[in-house]
């Protein structure tokens, strides 16, 4: 693939600006790789709420793969998933902390999920894929530019469902009644009856489902032009895998034991090779 | 005493039912999309949530009480939880693999996804801002995951009746099933009513 040797968009492999193009367009988290979708769902009720959210990831995303990339030779390979955790956490308390002092109306409509950052797929998946292998100043600039990626996508889909659900931009009556546009045009769009359902729940899943599909087709149309599209995502999640035939993992546990006797047991590499084995079949799977 | 029975009672529909943590919260979503593909498997998943949430909400709400309050380090909170998460599971998997491995053949492989599932810290941090008792919030955790339970189990045998049905290309897959959960979530509102 020469275009992986490139870099994104023709942009030398790893330079700040590739690395700010490849987050923000080639692998968008959102809309291409398809990961982190539980905040995509849950925030996306408002043009507003979507975008605090955003920035609130791209913060964390651009701090975390900083001091990750820094730390990334002192930490041991064998604890490097509890590590990881610890300066992702910390940083979302950071975050946690000045918005509860600074915006506490936008910390109150988001609650939960602003702590929940933490186990975002996107900033783990980021430090494990590309900070824990790189310098600084590309790590930083790739977690600008996912997390501005991730704001970018969940602002438009927060757009989305504010205007066809309640009417409204950025809290500003468009359509429906009370719209704020003059004359005749105002008139006509203040006839509009607002679809609730789409900034309740439901909605949430239906906008996502419209949108994976229409990324689908556009997979397609890249296929029939003999494009790679290796990278794009099947609308899962990071734990996305195949379960074993419980019959198998039987068999697999007595040869485990009789392997134990024989040496220790290591603890962390079990999370980390269910994590990661299966996915290929999977993606393949859903890929035809 | 009445009181607190039917106090709990109203923690555990509303919990599982009402506040569904998949349909109304979206928590939890990954395993929901991912392992909902056979009714047995998700069934196991939800049981192996069942018993880390409950757990879990025992253990963190235990913390914030006796540790975290007393010394003034609530903020600490979020890294607390998710160490103490990410610790419980490996201990429980270890636990279960030597001393009942009966249970650990049959949720041992759900265990290691649970870490990453984000209704567990969801659950706990809820508790914490609910101001719930200890008691209180292992019941709303064992709630929870039997909501979880409840969803996955459905979803997954609308999947299992889809399967073969001819879908137009480009909504085959994950498209499919976010429709589904959409209709699931509609039909989920139904129960506000209860509250």
């Amino acid at each position: 693939m020469s275009e992986e040797r490139k870099g994104a968009l023709g942009f030398k492999q790893d330079t700040p600006a590739e690395r700010f193009f490849n987050g923000l367009i080639v692998e968008n988290p959102t809309l291409v790789l398809m990961i982190g979708m539980c905040p995509t769902l849950a925030v996306t009720t408002s043009a507003i709420n979507g975008l605090t959210m955003g920035l609130a990831t791209t913060f964390v995303l651009a701090l975390s793969n900083a001091v990750i990339s820094l730390l990334r030779k002192v930490i041991p390979d064998t604890v490097r998933i509890p590590s990881f955790i610890v300066v992702i956490a910390s940083f979302v308390t950071l975050v946690q902390l000045v918005m509860q002092a600074y915006v506490p109306k936008m910390y109150e409509a988001l609650g939960v999920y602003i702590p929940l950052i933490v186990v975002n797929c996107i900033i783990f998946g980021r430090a494990e894929a590309y900070a824990s292998k790189n310098n600084i100043i590309p790590s930083f600039f790739d977690g600008i530019g996912m997390g501005l990626g991730f704001t970018c996508a969940i602002t438009v889909i927060g757009l989305f469902r504010e205007l066809i659900g309640g009417g409204t931009m950025f809290d500003v009556q468009i359509f429906g009644e009370g719209s704020v546009v003059p004359g005749a045009v105002g008139y006509f769009f203040s006839q509009y009856q607002p679809i609730r359902i789409f900034i309740q729940q439901a909605g949430a899943f239906i906008v996502l489902a419209v949108l994976i599909a229409i990324m689908n087709q556009v997979k397609f149309n890249l296929e029939k032009k003999g494009k790679d599209t290796s990278k794009f995502g099947v609308g899962g999640c990071c734990s996305d895998v195949e379960i074993k035939d419980p019959h198998k993992v039987k068999e697999e546990l007595l040869a485990k034991e009789k392997a134990a006797l024989e040496a220790k047991e290591t603890i962390k590499p079990d999370f980390k090779a269910a994590e990661k084995e299966p996915v290929p079949v999977n993606s393949k799977e859903e890929n035809k | 005493m009445t009181n607190t029975i039917v106090g709990l009672l109203s923690i555990m529909i509303t919990a599982s039912l009402v506040n569904n943590v998949v349909l109304s919260q979206f928590l939890g979503l990954c395993p929901f999309l991912g392992v909902s593909r056979k009714t047995e498997t998700a069934f196991g998943m939800g049981m192996a949530c069942v018993f880390v949430i409950s757990l879990a909400s025992l253990v963190t709400n235990a913390i914030y009480k006796f540790i975290l309050q007393p010394l003034d380090l609530s903020f600490l909170q979020t890294i607390v939880f998710i160490m103490v998460i990410a610790m419980l599971v490996q201990f429980v998997e270890m636990f279960l693999k030597k001393f009942v491995v009966s249970l650990y053949q049959s949720l041992g492989v759900y265990l290691p996804l649970i870490t990453t599932n984000c209704a567990v810290l969801g659950v706990a941090l809820n508790n914490v801002t609910d101001g719930y008792s200890l008691l209180e919030s292992t019941i709303c955790g064992f709630a929870t995951a039997v909501g979880f339970t409840i969803a996955i189990v459905i979803l997954a045998g609308i999947r299992e009746k889809i399967e073969f049905n001819d879908i137009p290309k480009p909504f085959r897959g994950m498209p499919t099933v976010l429709l589904a959960s959409a209709l699931m979530a509609i039909a989920f509102t139904g129960f506000s009513a209860l509250r």
